[in-house]
């Protein structure tokens, strides 16, 4: 098993961990965040434009997290900068 | 749908017009071509506008209040054509995406690069026009001086986590119908696309309610201390 070899298979390893941690925490949170808002809905129905719009902003914050996370496994699976070292 | 990087169309003595930037300029040219034809179809059927004129003035009605609620009530005019035009862009390159053979510009970095950072100059922009540069500089200030770090960074952060969301969620959701295409076959990443659909209003949604947020709290900051002053006497 040459380096290139130990470096894919890691990587790859490394990519499915990090999508894993990075989609199971926001998931996590964005369910407590609609549970949240489900209770404020169900006492205060009338204010259910104002929850709801606050809801949207939260959850996309929150959604940007799993996001990032995304990005940088599809940077360690299709642009890793560190292959060019590798490869030199 | 190249995964990065965009598709270059068309290359010219080191120039290269990529998908991204040939598209997104149709899109523009498309609005403006829509706007158009409403504004004639308006003219030439019934005296009171007919059936076009009820759907732009739904439409507009509804962002109109929708940017209402966040901006104090003198500033709306100003905001709305900003949001409005971020909204009805960032839509369209989203679906674009849906018809076959083409990628969604908001799939590429530059644009959403791009649009975050108009978004960030637009902030700025509208805080100083409403309170003039003192005025609008001393609100970094304003709780205490320790927080100007924190106030700098999130300037940055928040504009850099505009353009990612954006560029991700389309991003992925391509890929993913890219991928379910190669893994099932055809007809089978319908339902996906269907999703990418809702996708494309809730992300146009967000990216312009959060740029309609950041404005509002850019205006609320310059407004004179007189008002901050009486909404504590009211809470205490």
């Amino acid at each position: 098993m040459n380096d290139l070899h130990l470096f894919s298979t890691i990587s790859t390893a490394v990519a499915a961990l990090a999508i894993a941690l990075g989609v199971f925490f926001p998931a996590l949170a964005m369910g407590r965040a609609i549970a949240a808002a489900l209770d404020a809905l169900a006492r205060q129905p009338e204010a259910e434009k104002a929850i709801s719009r606050t809801l949207f902003i939260g959850l996309a914050m929150i959604e940007s997290l799993a996001i990032y996370c995304l990005v940088v496994a599809l940077i360690i699976l299709f642009r890793n900068p560190l292959l060019e070292y590798l490869l030199k | 749908m190249n995964g990065i990087d965009g598709l270059v169309w068309w290359r010219f003595h080191g120039f290269a017009l990529r998908e991204s930037l040939a598209l997104s300029m149709i899109v523009a040219a498309a609005l403006v071509a829509i706007a158009f034809t409403a504004r004639h179809l308006m003219d030439r059927g019934a005296p009171d506008g007919g059936r076009p004129r009820m759907l732009v003035e739904a439409g507009y009605l509804a962002m109109r209040d929708a940017v209402a609620e966040v901006v104090p009530q003198e500033h709306v005019a100003g905001v709305l054509p900003f949001i409005a035009t971020l909204w009805l862009f960032i839509l369209l390159c989203n679906l674009v995406g849906l018809v076959p053979g083409l990628a969604s510009p908001t799939g590429d970095l530059s644009v959403t690069a791009a649009l975050a950072l108009i978004v960030f100059v637009a902030v700025h922009a509208y805080g100083i026009r409403a309170a003039g540069l003192r005025g609008y500089l001393r609100h970094y200030l304003s709780p205490s001086p320790i927080l100007l770090p924190f106030e700098l960074v999130s300037e940055i952060t928040r504009t850099l986590a505009l353009a990612i969301r954006l560029f991700g969620n389309i991003m992925s959701l391509e890929m993913a119908a890219m991928l379910v295409l190669l893994v099932a076959g055809l007809l089978v990443p319908v339902p996906l696309l269907l999703l990418h659909v809702i996708e494309a209003l809730v992300q146009a949604y967000i990216f312009g309610m959060l740029a309609l947020i950041y404005i509002g709290s850019a205006l609320e900051a310059s407004r004179p201390a007189a008002d901050s002053t009486d909404l504590h006497q009211e809470d205490s």
